[in-house]
């Protein structure tokens, strides 16, 4: 404690030149190099925040804002108008699961008269359509016939279509009247709420998206597995082979890598597809009959055998650069201390390589979870994984919603095992060839 | 690994046995990427060797699909090939202008991409430099988020701005909302390859340059950048073969008259796969030779200037 205080008053005394308290001096000197550094990466963070970040967060955000039901937003002013007023208001005073009475029906009557005003009925019964099937016409033919309507409206409601009295449907147009909703995220596990707004598993023909999530999970843990076992044997004779050879091995690794994903994912279309070469080369050798080609292509097989193959660089080059700087001599040690060889490579070498099994199995297990344009070529129709799926809804189904509940959940798995990465193996620590 | 003299015969055995199997490896790498050279060259429309072509029989090789990639999309190309025949190829054959269009797009995100993230490798490689983790973290993010979660993201981004009427003095910039996601998607591979080059930067130069009497912009210019460059265009290229490669944002994003060569590759497997895929599949092959080459004179030039001797 005695030399702190003699140390401090020591550099009380030290100045600058210009009389500043070197302490002080040095404080205001680390305090400016912080703020160069900083101000260096400012515009790269300013860019990737805009461009990146923030574009993401909005298509996130649509996950649980889907005002589709209660607002209309003009495509050229932007202008919001609202949409189910009275309906809203009759949610609003009446709680869940009451019974919708003669006033309900009335409130429905006059907001489908508005819908037909303002051409909103497509935009609000799709809304519905996405949580209750065969909705959409509903509302478009009851905005069609509501203005001839007479009271009392609840019997000519149901009179025009029995499906109005559907308490499930209650349930939806009560969910989709509240701005932010979650059943988009239930849809995404399969689940859905019943008209007592209970959370329910949805019909078993129904059950997909769980089961595509095992699925993305399934064959990228296999993908993986096949790249560790691929890419050990290959970085070992890399790692222990002289500088000169190895590097000339290297570049096999390397032109894959470099190589573009269409073109080898062109090459196992024609590698794998029943007309291709390796059918041909099987059925030339006599190996299989030309009538029972085998089906390799767009089904789980193709799109795990050219997923390894386009993933195989990114295990072999974290783990070799984990191998090369092992020490032979651990290895020598062991087998004069009587080890078998196997012994030698479980006990001695293999413990020393886990940190590089670690970051390319991080690395492989990442990329092929969000893997998109190999499974959309080779994957056919069980062939493909939840980015596929994702795709599907953006562009063909137009359920944006659930395209973005499906993202996020996705998102938000592959941010786990970035964080993990980066705790396990540093990011700093991701190496190109 | 060399075989030990005191090896014995099933070591011997397994050894050999270990050979072959890395030996199938790499065929299983590299065989996939030969192997639509020679199917390029096909007279006949089929994806798979035919008998003439087993045999070496020259009638069973051609040039038509290299041809039909310069024909596709001409407007006369049956007339004899003088310079108006050359100038209509070059106007109007579908994958030139695709050629064109990905080489004007990935030149400008590359030279985004670069300078920026040169820029901040600088910055992210000074010891002083806070929040250093969560920042990189972030930057390099665009590499493992899933491309079509930010081709979604993107896609409604860009046209709640409505980024494709945007003007610079009545002047639409075209491909604008490509260069910028390209750009995005390329800046990781500088990042990670500069900060790599910096990790032996030997940061007493830029002191004896400035004890020298050297401005901080002469110390860039003279010291730092001649020693971080092979890194600086590794990264670079990598951030171009990015774009150059990239379909899903092109997709989501690009206008209906930026086809760029990947989208047309796209469009053409999902559609009818002609040869002529595999003729381009050839001509990307031989450009990712040519930059594999560039990247590794870079590299053991690098290591040269740093005093790192191969061993």
């Amino acid at each position: 404690m005695a030399d702190l205080t003699t140390n401090v008053a020591i550099d009380n005394h030290l100045t600058t030149a210009d009389g500043k308290p070197l302490k002080a001096a040095l404080a205001a000197a680390q305090a400016r190099n912080k703020r160069r550094a900083f101000f260096l990466v400012l515009p790269l963070l300013a860019f990737i925040l805009i461009t990146f970040i923030v574009p993401i967060g909005q298509m996130l955000m649509r996950s649980i804002d889907s005002p589709g039901f209660i607002l209309q937003t003009d495509v050229i002013t932007k202008e919001e108008t609202p949409l189910m007023v009275n309906l809203g208001l009759w949610f609003k005073d009446n709680p869940q699961g009451t019974e919708p009475d003669e006033a309900a029906y009335t409130a429905l009557v006059s907001d489908l008269i508005a819908l037909k005003k303002t051409r909103a009925q497509g935009q609000a019964g799709t809304r519905i359509n996405y949580e209750l099937a065969g909705s959409r016409s509903l509302f478009t033919s009851g905005a069609r016939k509501a203005a001839k309507l007479k009271p009392p409206y609840k019997e000519a409601m149901i009179k025009l279509n029995k499906k109005w009295e559907n308490p499930k449907l209650w349930q939806v147009m009560r969910s989709a009247s509240s701005r932010y909703t979650g059943s988009f995220y239930l849809a995404a596990v399969d689940r859905t709420r019943d008209a007592n707004g209970d959370i329910v598993r949805v019909e078993e023909n129904r059950r997909v998206y769980v089961n595509l999530f095992v699925r993305t999970l399934r064959l990228s843990l296999l993908i993986t597995f096949l790249t560790f076992i691929l890419a050990y044997p290959v970085a070992h004779l890399l790692a222990t082979l002289p500088m000169r050879k190895s590097n000339m091995l290297m570049i096999l690794v390397l032109l894959p890598f470099w190589t573009s994903l269409l073109v080898r994912t062109t090459s196992w279309m024609i590698l794998l597809q029943s007309q291709g070469v390796l059918n041909d080369a099987m059925v030339g050798l006599g190996l299989l009959d030309d009538a029972n080609r085998i089906q390799l292509m767009y089904n789980e097989f193709g799109t795990v055998i050219a997923m390894t193959h386009i993933l195989l660089p990114f295990m072999i080059l974290p783990l070799y650069s984990v191998m090369r700087p092992i020490n032979p001599s651990y290895v020598r040690a062991a087998r004069s201390l009587g080890a078998t060889s196997w012994t030698a490579f479980r006990r001695i070498y293999f413990p020393q390589t886990v940190p590089g099994i670690g970051a390319g199995a991080l690395l492989v297990f990442i990329l092929s979870v969000g893997y998109y344009i190999t499974p959309a070529l080779v994957g056919g129709a069980d062939g493909t994984l939840i980015s596929n799926l994702i795709a599907f809804h953006m562009l063909s189904s137009l359920n944006w919603s659930l395209a973005a509940a499906l993202a996020s959940l996705l998102l938000g798995g592959i941010l786990i095992l970035y964080w993990l990465y980066d705790r396990l193996v540093g990011i700093d620590n991701l190496k190109l060839g | 690994m060399a075989l030990p003299t005191y090896a014995d015969p099933l070591e011997r055995a397994w050894y050999y046995t270990y050979l072959a199997i890395c030996t199938l490896i790499f065929f299983f790498l590299i065989v996939p990427i030969i192997v639509v050279i020679p199917l390029s060259f096909n007279a006949e429309p089929y994806f798979t060797f035919t008998q003439k072509m087993l045999t070496l029989d020259p009638t069973g090789y051609s040039t038509r699909w290299y041809d039909l990639l310069l024909t596709f999309g001409m407007n006369a190309p049956e007339v004899s090939r003088d310079s108006s025949w050359w100038a209509d190829a070059w106007n109007n054959a579908n994958w030139i202008n695709a050629a064109k269009n990905s080489i004007i797009i990935g030149f400008f995100s590359t030279i985004l991409a670069t300078v920026l993230g040169t820029i901040a490798a600088l910055g992210l490689s000074k010891p002083e430099m806070p929040g250093r983790r969560l920042i990189m973290a972030i930057l390099i993010s665009p590499m493992i988020v899933p491309i079509i979660i930010t081709a979604t993201g993107l896609f409604f981004f860009y046209s709640s701005i409505g980024i494709s009427h945007w003007t610079i003095f009545g002047w639409k910039i075209p491909y604008l909302g490509v260069v910028l996601a390209h750009a995005t998607l390329g800046i990781p591979f500088v990042i990670i390859t500069v900060t790599a080059t910096l990790v032996g930067f030997d940061h007493s130069l830029t002191r004896a340059a400035a004890n020298l009497g050297a401005n901080p912009r002469t110390t860039f210019f003279k010291i730092i950048m001649p020693l971080i460059l092979p890194g600086v265009i590794s990264g670079g290229l990598f951030a171009f073969v990015t774009s150059f490669d990239e379909v899903v944002v092109v997709l989501f994003v690009g206008g209906l008259d930026e086809q760029t060569i990947p989208r047309q590759m796209w469009n053409g497997i999902r559609e009818q796969i002609s040869p002529a895929i595999l003729s381009v599949a050839t001509i990307l092959v031989i450009i990712s030779v040519l930059l594999l080459a560039t990247i590794e004179l870079l590299r053991r030039r690098g290591e040269r200037l740093r005093g790192i001797t191969p061993h």
